[in-house]
């Protein structure tokens, strides 16, 4: 696979841009692989739209919009009514299933994660609930590395946040490892 | 991550927002006195100028507008200093009157114009390229300026280098044409260390003596600049003078030069100052582009070639002074230039005016304003008009 498309999408405050700039910034700096970011957001400080469109590549990108997703992260029900049309029908679809109850119709890959339920009720870091699903996605699809993203989390987060979110970013990875299996 | 600091570079690999990338390359060229009033989708250069350039032994100025920032780097620049504003085109506006003065006194700055959807306001957030001809011809009289378009983050920071360094060279106002698209992208950056970088600072005026006894101005090859500060008196007015810079409003032939060597000093250098990439050798048709908007035309020439069209791509780097010359000589050798623009078609006219004599010219606008093409759309536009 040379080039990826992903969409990460959710509403504002739910980390679905930082989500994007830490699997951009892991591809180009960790992976040695070529990424470009693209985001979009309503003014709404909380609680409004927020998209970032994230394309990896074993080659420089040439045409840095996504227009048909490989992957679609979405962390609530907006981004599926917003973005699922034009994922690829092929194309795998992570799901955060505590804010979007009922499965997506018409995809065949579809991953569940109850991400905000884990981060607030077991980690006891609503924040986390972006790099839980971070690790899912590099579970199920591996456009980036393992290492390369744990590495820009602990780059990224703020100081002493790292244990947790790399423990968010474990759980992520093993409950889309057990999905795809 | 390969990443080092010497001196004022952040050299390395990095994964880097446009309007960042821009800011860097700005502390890698030496700027030392930044001015801005913050403007999305400018902001972020004017906020990590802020941050970083005192750490650098810089200044950062914020100004209570943009008429102040601009006012502001003309006089630093006028003490020496390699100078910097950024805006959008609501900040380009308001400076226009003194971006006439700073090319009436042959100032050197950078202004980066990271253009955002509009006429007025519009919408802040959004890259348009609306203000590609505004640059050039904003300003009231008859001028010329330079003027560079990015294509993505890794050339903010090239071209933002290469700004620095045109203006220093020449004594000119030089825009970075940035959008809102661009300035907003991350994307692969690699920044060299600084003793790859090539910079350029302008010449100073040591002569002694007044300014009757030196030629400080008006002069095409490029008079040293008499900069504040270091003993010598000069006179600086952006009313007609002379080479002296002293005023003039009776001498007609002073006032013919007061137009024309300022003029002339970017033409005489054309070759050194104009950029553009081309690929269309043996191709029937070519996708005309600049800025973000010349990805999707390799994109769709791409897609083009695939389906056995003969299409290439030719993309302005430098967009002022016009690439006239460039232009006419793609036009003698291929049957037609398709003009892709994020606009209603700004730099149309002045592409067909050079090309319409020997090939045909169209527009094609993108499906949405403010989104760049869609490379499958223009690939099926071009196929209805080769139809």
């Amino acid at each position: 696979m040379s080039r990826v498309e992903v969409t990460i999408a959710g509403l504002g405050g739910q980390g679905s841009i930082t989500a994007g700039v830490m699997l951009g910034e892991a591809a180009v700096t960790y992976d040695n692989k070529y990424a470009a970011l693209t985001q979009a957001y309503s003014s709404e400080q909380r609680g409004g739209f927020a998209a970032t469109w994230v394309i990896v590549s074993t080659e420089p990108v040439l045409f840095p919009r996504v227009t048909h997703p490989d992957i679609l992260v979405a962390q609530a029900r907006d981004s599926i009514t917003r973005f699922a049309n034009v994922l690829k029908p092929t194309g795998l679809h992570i799901i955060d299933c505590d804010m979007i109850p009922e499965t997506p119709e018409g995809f065949a890959n579809v991953i569940k994660v109850p991400a905000t339920s884990i981060s607030r009720n077991q980690l006891q870091a609503p924040v986390t609930a972006n790099v839980i699903m971070l690790g899912a996605l590099c579970a199920a699809s591996g456009v980036v590395g393992r290492k390369a993203l744990e590495q820009v989390i602990v780059k990224s987060v703020p100081k002493g946040k790292d244990a947790v979110n790399l423990q968010a970013f474990d759980i992520g990875f093993k409950i889309a490892s057990e999905q795809i299996k | 991550m390969s990443s080092k600091t010497t001196g004022n570079v952040m050299a390395g690999t990095h994964f880097l927002m446009g309007n960042i990338a821009c800011a860097e390359g700005a502390i890698a060229a030496g700027c030392n006195f930044a001015a801005g009033y913050p403007i999305t989708p400018a902001t972020e250069i004017i906020n990590h100028l802020a941050k970083k350039l005192p750490l650098h032994g810089g200044i950062f100025l914020q100004t209570e507008d943009e008429i102040s920032a601009i006012s502001s780097i003309v006089g630093a620049s006028w003490s020496g200093c390699k100078v910097l504003t950024a805006t959008s085109g609501p900040g380009i506006s308001l400076m226009q009157e003194n971006i006439g003065f700073a090319v009436a006194t042959e100032t050197p700055l950078v202004i980066i114009d990271v253009q955002r959807l509009g006429p007025s306001t519009g919408v802040p957030s959004i890259g348009l390229a609306g203000d590609i001809v505004q640059v050039a011809r904003g300003s009231h009289g008859d001028y010329q300026i330079i003027a560079l378009c990015p294509d993505g983050p890794q050339e903010m920071f090239d071209l933002t280098v290469r700004a620095f360094n045109l203006s220093e060279k020449y004594r000119v106002p030089v825009f970075l044409m940035a959008e809102g698209f661009i300035g907003h992208m991350r994307e692969r950056v690699v920044i060299p260390d600084a003793s790859e970088l090539s910079l350029v600072a302008r010449t100073i005026q040591r002569g002694a003596g007044g300014p009757m006894q030196r030629q400080d101005f008006l002069d095409a090859a490029v008079a040293p600049m008499p900069v504040f500060g270091n003993g010598l008196k000069s006179h600086v007015t952006s009313s007609c003078h002379d080479e002296h810079g002293m005023r003039n409003l009776s001498d007609p032939e002073i006032m013919h030069k007061f137009i024309t060597k300022p003029i002339e000093k970017i033409m005489r250098h054309r070759d050194d100052i104009i950029q553009v990439e081309k690929n269309y050798k043996d191709c029937d048709i070519v996708l005309v582009a600049y800025g973000s908007v010349s990805r999707s035309a390799k994109a769709a020439a791409e897609l083009a070639r695939a389906d056995g069209l003969k299409v290439g791509i030719f993309r302005f780097i430098t967009c002022w002074p016009f690439p006239g010359e460039e232009i006419r000589e793609m036009a003698e050798s291929v049957k037609h230039m398709i003009v892709l623009e994020n606009n209603c078609g700004q730099l149309f006219p002045y592409i067909k005016a050079e090309a319409a004599h020997a090939c045909r010219v169209d527009f094609i606008g993108p499906q949405t304003l403010g989104q760049i093409h869609d490379p499958e759309y223009v690939l099926s536009r071009l196929k209805e008009m080769v139809r």
